[in-house]
């Protein structure tokens, strides 16, 4: 019984495809693991191990080194806010500090309506609106704190569905059709190109 | 003044709100590089390549038609595009995959026909939702446009994309971590020697990793030539660079301009560049490349955007990424975050990075929050002395890869440059800006 719903599932087979070894799938099926469920479940981790030819244990050592990978469960929102220097010298601890009030939530914990997480990130690579803030890892531009808590109204309203869309960084990431070249026409165009190409060099060396 | 003459290499289609689209693309001249590199043969788009002396826009600076001619002799078996851009205050590669994603692909699929390659993948730091969205719909309409797949505009040559997504590690930047995290493990940097993934890269098979930069260089390259390219720019630093200012001023943004030509001066005060300092304040210390160089004073602010006049100075061009800091700034505070940075990115596979990580870090938390000690600035520079001994530029290396040696730049610049807010912030009790 699969626990990843049928088009996620769906989803993850086409991904595990593209790759010629099922395991470089690992990251990406982490982040459709959290489309579904908003964090990396204890039966996700299962299914991925299974899709991906690994272990629970090797999907919980890797899941557990990345940030973006959540292995306890978060509010419908992840808001991060950047800390790192260019936003360090536009406010950002001022930023942050406005979140904690703002969403009633200490940093790494979750508001008690379940709406928010809060995260301090390292950079986000958006310094010219500093300080950054992402919402589920969408810019959100709100460089001071009276624009930051409008987006909050605003998300509490459901107000912003389109801008910020649900966990799961793929989640509007589609890949239309698979692989069109097969390994063994790769590797004939491969092993012809370099026949041609000594042909060439073989050419340069008479001309001479 | 600037000089801004130059051409926009890579971010032509900026005015453009829509120059993500395809149509806007194809309008501009897309694709045309492709036709006429498929037109040549494989290495005499490599030789136009090296013609340019193209350096590579990661941050190490390697000459990409140097890294491709390793792979002269064996057959490459993969190229995997390196846009993890995660160095703080870096962030021209986000600005290429969210405005230029079609440029991107382009220039990959050029680079795999030079380097007969047999499947690319794009690896992007997960947090660019946006860039993933749109380089995926850059590939979707490669391929329907022939571009991409089964004998591309009719050429004997064939190609996928796979665009794939990281999970936030800085480490993956590097590129050995970054073909761990694509063979699905942890972003554990790789034991060197081999230093090149063309010797043993992606499953173990020869490799080359560019920068998304260096692939969006290509079109043009192909279309005006390599010559064209080194005809900008002074010595090794040639064409046209993408450069990240951010920081105290009041124009922050990406903006290309010419290697060489320009200085610093330039770059922040220019009023079609950065503009200038809010409220006119005093310049206090750059951080170029990255907050992995070492600082620079107002002093050196003269010093042309180039790769050996930066590294000439003790410091480098790094990721392309400018930092002001003014006079209200304190350098504490900012040594402090950098060094938080580094401890929470270490990977932990080394021990001088993983403890001295750690451990500088809260050295300069008990600076700037109160509680420290006025020989606390000689253990750091101990500590530094000890990840990187010597602490010269460029670092000795006790680790894997270059971020456990990346730690010392800021701390060891700031206490040169500013002991005396060192002392001021022990004798205070903690931070005077507070």
């Amino acid at each position: 019984m699969s626990h990843l719903r049928p088009d996620i599932r769906h989803r993850a087979e086409e991904l595990v495809s593209l790759y010629p070894r099922a395991r470089s799938a690992m990251l990406p099926l982490l982040h459709l693991a959290q489309e579904q469920d908003g964090y990396l479940s204890e039966p996700a981790i299962v299914e991925i191990a299974e899709l991906t030819g690994t272990s629970a244990a090797d999907v919980r050592g890797t899941a557990a080194f990345y940030d973006m990978i959540h292995l306890e469960p978060v509010g419908r929102y992840v808001v991060g806010v950047c800390t790192n220097i260019a936003c360090l010298l536009n406010g950002a601890q001022e930023m942050l500090d406005h979140a904690v009030r703002s969403l009633g939530c200490a940093i790494g914990s979750t508001s008690a309506d379940g709406l928010f997480t809060l995260e301090e990130t390292e950079c986000l690579a958006d310094c010219d609106r500093a300080p950054c803030v992402q919402i589920n890892h969408r810019y959100v531009r709100t460089t001071t704190t009276q624009a930051f808590d409008q987006v909050i109204d605003q998300l509490r309203e459901g107000q912003l569905d389109h801008e910020v869309p649900s966990h799961g960084t793929l989640v509007r990431v589609r890949r239309q059709g698979g692989l069109r070249v097969s390994r063994e026409e790769l590797a004939a165009q491969r092993s012809n190109a370099a026949a041609a190409r000594a042909q060439r060099d073989a050419a340069k060396v008479e001309k001479p | 003044m600037a000089a801004l003459t130059a051409p926009r290499i890579v971010s032509s289609r900026r005015d453009y709100d829509d120059s993500f689209t395809l149509s806007r693309f194809l309008e501009t001249g897309g694709f045309s590089a492709l036709k006429k590199a498929l037109g040549m043969f494989p290495e005499e788009v490599a030789a136009e390549v090296d013609a340019a002396s193209l350096l590579g826009r990661g941050g190490a600076g390697f000459p990409a038609g140097r890294k491709w001619s390793m792979l002269r002799k064996s057959p490459l078996s993969y190229l995997v595009v390196n846009g993890d851009e995660s160095e703080p205050a870096t962030f021209k590669d986000h600005y290429l995959v969210e405005r230029e994603p079609h440029q991107l692909v382009e220039g990959v699929i050029i680079a795999a026909y030079a380097l007969q390659v047999s499947q690319v993948f794009i690896f992007l730091r997960g947090e660019f939702a946006l860039g993933l969205e749109r380089v995926q719909q850059a590939v979707n309409d490669a391929y329907a446009q022939g571009a991409l797949g089964q004998r591309i505009f009719g050429h004997d040559f064939s190609l996928d994309i796979v665009v794939h997504c990281g999970a936030g590690a800085y480490i993956c930047g590097e590129e050995t971590a970054l073909i761990e995290a694509l063979e699905g493990k942890r972003g554990f940097p790789r034991i060197k020697p081999p230093f090149f993934p063309a010797v043993t890269g992606l499953y173990g098979e020869p490799t080359v990793v560019n920068n998304v930069e260096t692939m969006s260089n290509l079109p043009w390259i192909v279309l005006n030539g390599g010559a064209a390219f080194a005809a900008l720019g002074e010595g090794r630093s040639t064409g046209t660079r993408l450069f990240a200012l951010a920081g105290r001023v009041n124009n922050p943004g990406v903006f290309e301009i010419e290697m060489v030509k320009n200085t610093f001066r330039d770059l922040i005060f220019d009023p079609a560049l950065g503009g200038g300092i809010p409220g006119a304040k005093a310049l206090k210390a750059i951080i170029p490349g990255g907050v992995s160089a070492p600082w620079f004073g107002p002093e050196l602010l003269d010093t042309p955007l180039g790769q050996d006049e930066v590294g000439a100075l003790g410091s480098m061009l790094g990721s392309g990424s400018v930092v002001v800091l003014d006079e209200d700034s304190c350098v504490v505070r900012a040594v402090w975050r950098i060094t938080k940075f580094f401890s929470r990115e270490s990977c932990g596979q080394c021990t001088p990075c993983r403890e001295g990580s750690g451990w500088i870090e809260r050295v300069m938390y008990r600076l700037e929050h109160g509680g420290g000690r006025l020989e606390d600035i000689d253990l750091l520079l101990d500590l530094c002395d000890n990840i990187a001994p010597g602490i010269s530029w460029p670092p000795q290396q006790t680790t894997i890869c270059v971020l456990g040696p990346s730690i010392p730049s800021s701390v060891v610049s700031a206490i040169k440059m500013f002991r005396e807010e060192f002392v001021t912030h022990v004798v205070n009790g903690g931070c005077p800006h507070d």
